[in-house]
């Protein structure tokens, strides 16, 4: 009993008890076929691995988006870098721009890469250098991106005929798809960087209190450009899947809403929009949870079009959940002692 | 005599935005009139107004959201739910008198609703409208998947009367938006609610600390929000007589951005209804210059962006300068 108590001060708690009662609902509703995982030609499916393989867009958005989110900003334009981070590697590899690359994915890859950098670090300027409030600069990226994309294109749907570019999405290594290899090395990358260095310690200060962190030393402008450049990577990393998948670059729908699902799976996972404390593998949970609510609204045979309302109802239930003067509201109504504990002095 | 230079100063500052919208729209208007033939007229810009009157309708609810420091992104869907719905209900054979009044309230209750949850469970307001926006969004697709077309008497007579002023037509539904807009002004400038809106978007602790009913004001700005919204729905369903569930997709970061060109500063407090409408209008004169060029829509996007990043930094600057005017206030007071 202890030892669950202690668990439930982990930031990640309550996200993954919520994900592991979805994904049990459902393996009730569905006899337990929504667990099965098939091996064809070595290859894993079944439907926890498409959550994964589908999620894994929104949980590389969603690591980006939670520093963001950590130093008190806000990024709406991952959306929009996503198309052009497609919209660039698509029309490399295409061959309709940079005809000297030959092609290669490679060098579309990084070009794709570097673009999106590029947008983050325009963000960023915007925020930490011109002061401008977050959701009003990055706004402007949301607004012209997808703009900027279709003059990549040329305003056409590119498609692109290569299978070490279809690799990105539908490839496999051991047996799982490769996405996932993409986002467990971010992963990794971030939480080396965020637990064994200073700077988680000072992304949550510059959340908390910008100003008294300027007063201890801390650079609170080169991290906030630093942790927006880092966003617009994620989201061109998770472009580059987007378009793999649909084997083309599609700039007026590619990653369409995808900057609203990632700061939901950001705020599902507990970490407050006002900035200061941050989880990753917080905000991963809540990312697999908007996944798994779509896969398990096709798997369960309810209209997709219900997806939107099933969504919403359960963003603020957990919002509601998390907010302390819910808690307190409805302690008061259940239990009167409860709620004298509470106001005990800890 | 220095109270008078004070709040000339201080008129200066807070009217400089809204002069440079106007400004702004003047310059764009000419610009187009001299690079094409019969742009100049009385028609285009009666126009503008035809096409952005549930635009206007719709940024002026958010500008009251905004001047109080939140943020609404659900109204778009409350839009194309309004339209879905009204359209639903008049096929099954409803009367107009009974479904218009209908869904404005259902606007301004879901508006009271998100209102009440930001304000008593001190939940983000971003997120909130965020799940407003599914909800909507998705009970439209509930309701029809497919466009429901609008054969209503009234509504088409909505749709099709129209003043014809010197050759140029004015359709009734501007007149709803001249309301709201004189309304919106009226309340703004001369309530005890308008003001409280401003206090609370200025300084939300003080306001409280003054007495102040910041918590009803919060909730009444965004049912506000949520009535403009719903109001907005209704015109734009006369102007298409008919209601889809996807239409006006992402059409709350137009309003924002007509906000935020008029003046309105995001972080609260500052900003006027009139700077708004004058920001719908500049973005529509931008649409009608691409059409004109032949241009794809798409560069629409681009120009009002690039508008928007020109605001905001000269906002940046405005904002910066009244800073150093009260710092070097302040100094000489210490001094003295």
């Amino acid at each position: 009993m202890e030892k669950i108590k202690k668990l439930s001060k982990y930031q990640g708690f309550w996200p993954v008890i919520v994900l592991l009662a979805i994904l049990l609902i459902n393996g009730i509703v569905s006899g337990g076929s929504f667990f099965e995982i098939k091996i064809v030609d070595a290859h894993l499916y079944g439907r926890l691995i498409d959550i994964l393989r589908n999620g894994s867009k929104l949980m590389l958005l969603a690591t980006g988006m939670t520093f963001v989110l950590a130093t008190g900003g806000t990024d709406i334009s991952v959306g929009s870098v996503m198309a052009i981070s497609g919209a660039i590697a698509c029309s490399i590899v295409d061959g309709r721009i940079l005809p000297g690359a030959g092609q290669n994915v490679q060098v579309a890859i990084l070009l794709a890469l570097l673009g999106g950098m590029l947008c983050g670090a325009w963000n960023g300027f915007l925020v930490s250098k011109i002061k401008i409030q977050p959701i009003v600069a990055t706004m402007i990226l949301m607004v012209a991106g997808r703009g900027i994309a279709q003059l990549i294109t040329d305003g056409k749907i590119v498609t692109v005929t290569s299978d070490s570019y279809y690799f990105i999405n539908g490839g496999y290594i051991l047996g799982l798809p490769f996405p996932l290899f993409i986002v467990l090395f971010v992963v990794v990358l971030v939480l080396l960087f965020t637990k064994k260095t200073a700077f988680g310690l000072f992304l949550e200060s510059t959340g908390c209190n910008p100003v008294s962190s300027h007063f201890a030393g801390i650079n609170v402008n080169n991290i906030k450009w630093l942790v927006y450049t880092f966003c617009g990577v994620t989201a061109a990393v998770a472009g580059l899947i987007e378009s793999a998948g649909i084997k083309g670059a599609d700039c007026n729908n590619a990653g369409l809403f995808m900057e609203l699902d990632a700061i939901l799976a950001v705020a599902i996972g507990g970490t407050s929009l006002n900035g200061g404390r941050f989880s990753v593998p917080a905000s991963l949970a809540g990312a697999l949870i908007i996944q798994s609510i779509t896969t398990s609204v096709y798997a369960m045979g309810i209209a997709p079009e219900i997806t939107a309302v099933v969504k919403a109802v359960i963003v603020i239930c957990i919002c509601l959940f998390q907010s302390p003067e819910f808690k307190e509201k409805m302690g008061k109504r259940f239990s009167g002692h409860q709620q004298e504990r509470m106001a005990k002095p800890v | 005599m220095s109270e008078s230079v004070k709040t000339r100063k201080k008129f200066r500052i807070r009217n400089m935005s809204l002069l440079v919208t106007v400004l702004l729209f003047i310059g764009l208007f000419t610009a187009g009139s001299a690079a094409y033939d019969r742009f100049f007229s009385l028609s285009t810009f009666c126009n503008l107004l035809n096409d952005g009157s549930y635009m206007i309708i719709a940024s002026i609810g958010i500008t009251f959201v905004l001047l109080t420091g939140g943020i609404d992104i659900s109204i778009s869907s409350t839009i194309a739910f309004t339209c879905v719905f009204s359209a639903f209900l008049l096929r099954t054979g409803f009367a107009a008198g009974v479904v218009i009044p209908l869904v404005l309230l259902i606007g301004l209750l879901f508006g009271a609703l998100m209102g009440f949850m930001i304000d008593a469970y001190k939940l983000q307001p971003f997120i909130v409208t965020l799940a407003g926006q599914f909800f909507m969004r998705g009970l439209c697709a509930v309701i029809s998947t497919e466009s429901i077309p609008i054969t209503d008497d009234f509504y088409k007579k909505m749709a099709l009367n129209k003043i014809i002023f010197a050759g140029a037509k004015i359709y009734y539904y501007v007149f709803i938006a001249a309301v709201v807009l004189i309304g919106a002004m009226f309340v703004l400038k001369y309530t005890r609610f308008g003001r409280t809106v401003y206090a609370v978007g200025g300084n939300e602790l003080s306001a409280s600390l003054m007495g102040l009913p910041v918590r009803k004001t919060k909730i009444m700005v965004y049912s506000i929000s949520g009535f403009c919204a719903a109001l907005a729905g209704v015109v734009f369903s006369f102007y298409t007589l008919a209601g889809y569930s996807l239409q006006n997709v992402g059409m709350e970061m137009d309003a924002i951005s007509s906000a935020v060109i008029g003046g309105t500063l995001l972080t609260g407090g500052v900003g006027t209804v009139i700077g708004t409408t004058v920001g719908v209008m500049i973005q529509g004169v931008i649409q009608t210059i691409v059409t004109y060029q032949n241009l794809n829509t798409w560069w629409t996007k681009v120009f009002s962006a690039a508008l928007l990043c020109l605001f905001i930094v000269i906002q940046r600057i405005l904002a910066g300068r009244s800073e150093k005017i009260k710092d070097v206030r302040g100094k000489l007071e210490k001094t003295a």
